[in-house]
């Protein structure tokens, strides 16, 4: 799998490459501005770009500008924006075009490098990977409202590692439950927010974060 | 009334030129004589006398015209050093006197005011006297004046008959008609004419506006300073008590991980996922720290986007609308940033409210926010626009903070909040958009 790879700080991006290599990934090119990076990613079309949201020559969100400019040119150009704090507004913008492919991660993510090897795989084959502040922020906005509230602990649970992009599989490790269990609790979960219920994975994620960004509903 | 009036205003004005010009000659004279014994050195202890006599004159002049002609005419008068006894502080207070350009102007109103402030009070009551003298000449007064050979001048009728007697008599009649018009007026000219010499100069006014600023700066430096010292205490001490002292424990997490990687692996395993348990909520504190200093996204967006990004943060809904054409001076930006930050804590802590507007744009060098809540009201500044020293600034709670937090840059915040609310505060910072 070809990674391109943008950050500014040489030891993180030289940490990021050793870590990413001994995965298995492919580092095409591991670049430290903005400019580099638009160029890369046209150029070079990697399978995932994991990218520093503060970039360069002008050390603002560049990096994050360079991957939404990419990807309207590319729709659904895998890529995973990593930065020192995450902000909803930020997640939303990633989010806006609904195709999926994204992920938005803390850096300190990358301690964990099991988590963050299997975030950076979920992206690049067009899941999403929220970081799990960016969701409990969101919930806890969401808190008050009625079908939110109609919701067990152990489905807000469920909810909460879904919207992070987690898989099935994934959640009934995490939770030690079975598969199908968390299969029970998604559908009951898509029963009580009134979405509609989808087979495929991705669809279903960018669903519940639509919902849990949208407005209230359960206010107006 | 209204002849009643203008007799009233004749007679005053009557008062103000015998009066007035009297006096002012008279002091006019003595304060010039008193200066010029200054050489001799007798002026340095009659010119204060003096002085204090022509100000208690143009003091009852300021009076009199607030109470007769509605004319206010404030004090120009610098504030005087204390008197010290002795030679020296005899110098230093005739000094300080000469070298207030009131003092100057004061004198410069004494002549104006024996000549022409004298000429405009005494009209009215002229008018009105040559009402009983044409009656007196036209009652047969005339006859013994011509017969005397005197050549009897009635204004501009030369009087030489009963004609032109009577006509004295009806000229007189229309003067007394002018002068109920006009004495009020007149006597209202003199008062401004004595305002253009009695009033502040411009040069006074400009003095005490800068007098004004330089107060208003030296205070708000002074919260400037201090405000930035206590951030400075406070960054220290989160540093030191949070990323700092976990540094220091992973460090020796680290060394006790050495000494045991090889006798007890298990153990060594537990203590390094500690240890990454820590550099995670090291980095937590330092990025809590670092948005307490300067947020992330006002840095990379600016302030719009980030007053954005503190809206989604919070519990309750707030809509936000923001109207920049362009990013204020950074200062700007982050002093409005914290502002917002700040009320919109107190509304979501203090208020109830289910609902909260933030409103900024620019306009006319302004800029300005406004942050509305439906919740109870009640909010109060403390001290309210209160300076160093007051309850307000010792408290430093809340709005008070910001209040004075924007002072530093000449900014200004009003709250209104009417118990049952709803909450209004707004502020205004003047800054350019580029």
């Amino acid at each position: 799998m070809r990674v391109v790879l943008a950050e500014d700080l040489f030891l993180l991006r030289d940490g990021l490459v050793r870590l990413l290599e001994a995965y298995g990934f492919e580092i095409a090119a591991a670049v430290e501005s903005g400019p580099e990076l638009s160029r890369a990613l046209a150029e070079l079309r990697p399978d995932v770009a994991v990218v520093d949201v503060r970039l360069p020559p002008s050390f603002t969100d560049e990096g994050l500008q360079c991957a939404l400019a990419a990807r309207r040119e590319t729709p659904g150009l895998p890529v995973l924006v990593l930065s020192q704090h995450v902000e909803q507004l930020y997640a939303r913008e990633l989010l806006a075009d609904g195709s999926g492919g994204v992920g938005y991660l803390l850096k300190d993510r990358v301690f964990d490098a099991g988590q963050f090897v299997d975030a950076v795989r979920r992206v690049a084959a067009g899941g999403t990977a929220m970081d799990p502040q960016v969701i409990s922020q969101l919930l806890s906005r969401r808190e008050q409202d009625r079908p939110m509230g109609r919701l067990t602990p152990r489905e807000r649970e469920v909810i909460e590692l879904m919207a992070q992009g987690r898989s099935n599989a994934a959640i009934a490790a995490q939770l030690q439950v079975t598969e199908r269990a968390v299969a029970k609790h998604t559908s009951n979960i898509f029963g009580k927010l009134g979405l509609p219920p989808s087979d495929d994975d991705n669809r279903r994620v960018l669903a519940v974060l639509a919902y849990l960004d949208r407005g209230d509903p359960g206010r107006v | 009334m209204k002849v009643s009036n203008a007799l009233l205003a004749a007679a005053r004005g009557l008062w103000l030129a015998i009066f007035g010009m009297a006096t002012s000659i008279l002091l006019l004279t003595l304060t010039l004589v008193s200066l010029v014994l200054t050489v001799l050195g007798i002026g340095l202890f009659t010119t204060p006398v003096m002085l204090a006599g022509v100000r208690a004159y143009a003091a009852l002049r300021r009076r009199q015209a607030q109470a007769w002609a509605d004319v206010g005419i404030p004090d120009p008068y610098r504030a005087l050093p204390a008197r010290r006894p002795g030679l020296a502080g005899q110098v230093e207070y005739c000094t300080a006197l000469l070298k207030d350009p009131a003092t100057w102007r004061d004198l410069m109103w004494l002549p104006v005011d024996a000549v022409a402030g004298s000429f405009l009070a005494l009209l009215p009551a002229t008018l009105f006297l040559y009402l009983p003298w044409g009656f007196v000449l036209a009652l047969g007064v005339w006859k013994p004046i011509v017969r005397a050979d005197g050549a009897q001048w009635y204004a501009f009728i030369p009087v030489t008959d009963q004609f032109t007697a009577n006509l004295a008599a009806g000229l007189g009649c229309a003067l007394a008609v002018l002068a109920v018009f006009v004495a009020r007026p007149l006597l209202r000219l003199d008062f401004l004419l004595a305002r253009q010499l009695l009033a502040p100069g411009w040069a006074t006014l400009r003095e005490r506006e800068l007098a004004q600023r330089v107060d208003r700066l030296t205070e708000t430096r002074h919260d400037a300073v201090d405000g930035s010292a206590a951030e400075l205490r406070r960054i220290e001490r989160d540093l030191h008590d949070g990323a700092q002292a976990r540094l220091v424990a992973m460090g020796m997490s680290l060394g006790a991980i050495e000494a045991l990687i090889e006798s007890d692996p298990e153990r060594a395993k537990k203590l390094v996922a500690a240890t990454r348990a820590d550099s995670a909520e090291a980095l937590t504190e330092l990025r809590d720290l670092v948005r307490g200093i300067h947020p992330p996204v006002l840095a990379e967006r600016g302030l719009g986007d980030a007053l954005r990004a503190l809206a989604l943060r919070m519990r309750m809904p707030v809509e936000v609308d923001v109207e920049l054409a362009g990013r204020a001076a950074e200062p700007v930006e982050t002093a409005a940033y914290f502002a917002v930050s700040e009320v919109l804590t107190n509304a979501a802590k203090h208020s109830g409210a289910r609902q909260v507007w933030l409103d900024v744009h620019h306009a006319e060098g302004m800029l300005r926010i406004a942050v509305t809540d439906d919740g109870r009201g009640g909010a109060v500044v403390p001290g309210g626009q209160g300076g160093p020293g007051s309850p307000a600034g010792a408290t430093g709670s809340g709005l008070a903070g910001i209040e004075r937090r924007l002072g530093t840059l000449d900014g200004v915040l009003a709250v209104s909040s009417p118990a049952g609310g709803p909450t209004m505060v707004t502020m205004e910072i003047p800054c350019a958009l580029r």
